[in-house]
């Protein structure tokens, strides 16, 4: 059976996929134009209408009713191609999955069917300036207006594809006399409600993936909540565990100059790969890259025996920064100082100096290497947890981010 | 490519672990390690034996239980996480190795049963004083007299040496085995001392040489799985450093709470557990390709000793460290982890050596 999916798959994907030049990029990389998402919302109404969207999504709410087998033969044969979905990355990998899990049949009949259609995309809206790390701190507040509806006023930060996503997933407190975990609440928020404002983030790259998302008093309904009422660090949690699959899921894009393969080429190409100190850096860059994935070979082995990765999924998202911040110290063994200058419209140069400039988000984006650490300590390695100090403490006695409140 | 265990080999693991638990208890690796003339813990090797795991890579009809290398890799582990000291190295991998790689059937005859039943233990004799790996061939002569072969000359770093009834010996016209008893041995001083080295002299040592069309060929094949195995053994040393730093964290109290809830010890340990899960994946991958993808073996080696060398030696190192001051005393076990693992990373080269072979293998 599952040989016929994927001729199903091989042969769609040939007649389909658009070939060479149509590059979307991700949602992390930078914003696409109104041509390139155009052209995303058409590939995937196509997809969908194929029955090759949602493969392992419920049947009644436009899914496939498919099994992880079926997901793993489309992600093996799509990585052939350089598909134009990384724009509905968080609607599929994260908004989508929560909602299945959490929503309520209106909800689930309203959102899902356009979501896996492509027709309207999805954002997450958990990160504030005065909450990182510490997500659970953030102090963007729904009050009750008394007739249902909520009031939401604060601000959001890191959001990526904020600027032409329809809907939003938000999280904001809504009880700050309870513990900081116990007030928070889920909501489905309208990106083009008012109030709403989004402006773009300038990240050190010096493109603008993220946004910056303003809520000034923006209405919404009671039906917009996402599981129960001061239960949003549930919902909050289910979605941060897709998240963890849809990051450990994803592949690297198809030319990347800092993976051992093109580094060596690289070296080549300068003459320096018989250099033994450039040979001993580049073999010890494969051995990295290696482990990482065969640890995540591993952890699926494990996964399919019973054993899912839960909280050791930390360890090949810290080995996956790693091996990045390793690539760039062998980068600029094999470039010199090349890496610092070249001449306008050398793409080597560009391509070189954005993925040296990027590497930071590795090891910051999705949970910094000091949370994961933390997290494999007290999950993994069952080490005592810190002295708490906001344990036990209405959030409103709180100190939390870096202002004044 | 399997990368985790199946249950009969987990099932082996438990019960080489009961058995090390029950009769190489640190204190017993220390009886061993005070008494020079000891070599070995015989009853240890024995007792391994009569579990059948000392002939694992032996054929059956030589009285070896078949077995691949994920079965041997699960042994070395236990071992290496026990610090056995039993020659198991020395014969259940690189003279089984080699006597397989030889293809000889009357050497097989001779020594593998007797490994396998625990009666015998062989060395292999590779490494001049410099040590490196088939310098042997530079340092030992080897010359006819009449119907017999002769050694001179001086090979180094010879692990379990002296306690060895068998001597396989890589010399200038290829591979010989010699009586241990017919080699004056001088045991050497070593950083290990649980794992002990001699220097092999031999002068005019009475020798039979083994056939081979291609002595280099073999002493490559034994380096491949010799890597494999050590890693395993690295494996073991890196799982137990690990299981007691996290448990000393949990327990040791300073600054009115336990070490193990500062951010400094914890990271540590979530680093060494990285380490060691990255390690394990490595090491599954090699053993598995030993078994059932040969070409892809030299690769697979290589990258098993890139790894498990330094990152052994680092968590030794690390777990010692966050163990503080009880973990700098002869009394803690923590620099026999870290004295094993300085050697073994050294054992079949350099670091940069295993880079350099696996750039080969990558033909970088």
């Amino acid at each position: 059976m599952t040989s016929g999916f994927r001729e199903r798959v091989r042969s769609w994907l040939a007649e389909h996929a658009p070939r060479g030049d149509e590059h979307v990029p991700e949602a992390s990389e930078s914003a696409p134009t109104e041509q390139q998402l155009a052209a995303a919302k058409r590939f995937q109404a196509a997809l969908f209408d194929a029955g090759l969207a949602g493969l392992t999504w419920p049947v009644d709410y436009g899914g496939q009713g498919l099994t992880a087998a079926e997901q793993q033969i489309f992600d093996e044969e799509a990585a052939a191609y350089d598909l134009p979905t990384g724009v509905f990355l968080i609607s599929m990998g994260m908004c989508g999955p929560t909602l299945v899990d959490l929503g309520t049949p209106e909800q689930k009949t309203r959102y899902l069917p356009p979501l896996l259609r492509g027709e309207e995309i999805w954002c997450q809206l958990f990160s504030e300036p005065g909450a990182g790390s510490d997500v659970a701190s953030l102090q963007t507040r729904a009050v009750g207006d008394g007739a249902g509806d909520w009031i939401v006023t604060g601000q959001k930060v890191w959001t990526s594809g904020a600027q032409y996503a329809d809907f939003g997933a938000l999280l904001a407190r809504t009880n700050p006399d309870e513990v900081k975990h116990r007030g928070l609440t889920m909501f489905v928020v309208d990106m083009r409600a008012p109030g709403v404002t989004v402006r773009p983030l300038r990240d050190m790259t010096g493109s603008a993936p993220f946004n910056e998302v303003y809520f000034d008093e923006v209405r919404i309904p009671a039906d917009a909540v996402i599981g129960e009422v001061d239960a949003g660090w549930a919902a909050a949690v289910t979605m941060l565990g897709h998240e963890r699959v849809s990051i450990g899921g994803s592949v690297r894009r198809r030319y990347d100059p800092m993976t051992f393969a093109s580094l060596r080429d690289e070296a080549r190409a300068r003459g320096v790969a018989g250099d033994p100190v450039v040979r001993g850096e580049l073999a010890q860059l494969y051995a990295a890259e290696r482990k990482l994935a065969l640890l995540n070979a591993r952890l699926r082995q494990q996964s399919d025996a019973g054993l899912p990765p839960g909280a050791r999924g930390s360890v090949a998202k810290l080995a996956g920064a790693q091996v990045l911040w390793q690539a760039v110290r062998v980068a600029s063994l094999v470039a010199g100082p090349r890496v610092t200058a070249w001449d306008p419209g050398d793409p080597a140069g560009d391509a070189l100096a954005l993925a040296i400039n990027a590497t930071p988000a590795s090891s910051i984006a999705g949970g910094t290497n000091q949370i994961q650490r933390g997290i494999i300590g007290d999950r993994v390695l069952g080490l005592p947890k810190e002295p708490q100090a906001d344990r036990d403490v209405p959030f409103r006695e709180l100190r939390v981010g870096t202002q004044a409140r | 490519m399997r990368l985790i265990l199946d249950e009969e080999q987990s099932r082996l693991a438990d019960s080489v672990r009961a058995l090390l638990a029950d009769h190489c208890p640190p204190q017993r690796v220390r009886e061993v390690m005070a008494d020079e003339g000891a070599g070995f813990d015989r009853l240890l090797w024995t007792r391994l034996a009569a579990l059948g795991v000392t002939g694992l890579l032996v054929p059956e009809e030589s009285g070896g239980a078949g077995a691949g290398h994920v079965e041997r890799g699960v042994v070395l582990a236990e071992l290496g996480a026990a610090l056995a000291p039993v020659p198991y190295l020395a014969s259940a991998v690189l003279a089984t190795d080699t006597v397989a790689a030889l293809g000889d059937d009357a050497l097989a005859e001779d020594l593998l049963p007797g490994i396998a039943a625990g009666q015998q233990t062989a060395a292999v004799a590779v490494a001049d004083s410099g040590g490196r790996w088939g310098s042997s061939a530079d340092s030992v002569q080897a010359a006819r007299d009449g119907g017999h072969w002769r050694l001179a000359g001086e090979a180094a770093f010879v692990v379990d040496g002296p306690s060895a009834d068998r001597v396989l010996v890589y010399a200038d016209h290829g591979w010989f085995v010699v009586d241990g008893g017919a080699v004056s041995w001088r045991p050497s001083r070593t950083l290990d001392p649980t794992r002990p080295m001699a220097r092999a002299e031999f002068a005019g040592t009475s020798a039979r040489q083994l056939p081979c069309d291609d002595p280099a060929g073999v002493l490559e094949a034994v380096w491949h799985r010799a890597a494999v195995a050590l890693a395993a053994e690295q494996l073991g040393g890196m799982r137990r450093v690990l299981a007691d730093t996290v448990e000393y964290a949990k327990v040791r109290v300073q600054f009115g709470r336990p070490i193990g809830s500062q951010q400094a010890v914890k990271h540590a340990c979530a680093d060494l557990y990285a380490s060691c899960e990255q390690a394990e994946a490595v090491l599954w991958h090699a053993a598995w390709t030993a078994d059932h993808d040969p070409a892809a073996l030299p690769e697979a080696a290589a990258l098993a000793q890139v790894v498990l060398g330094p990152a052994a030696f680092d968590t030794a190192a690390s777990g010692l460290q966050l163990h503080g001051g009880i973990g700098y005393t002869w009394e803690h076990d923590a620099h026999l982890y870290y004295k094993r693992a300085k050697t073994s990373e050294l054992l079949l080269g350099t670091p940069a050596d295993h880079r350099a072979r696996l750039a080969d293998a990558l033909s970088i």
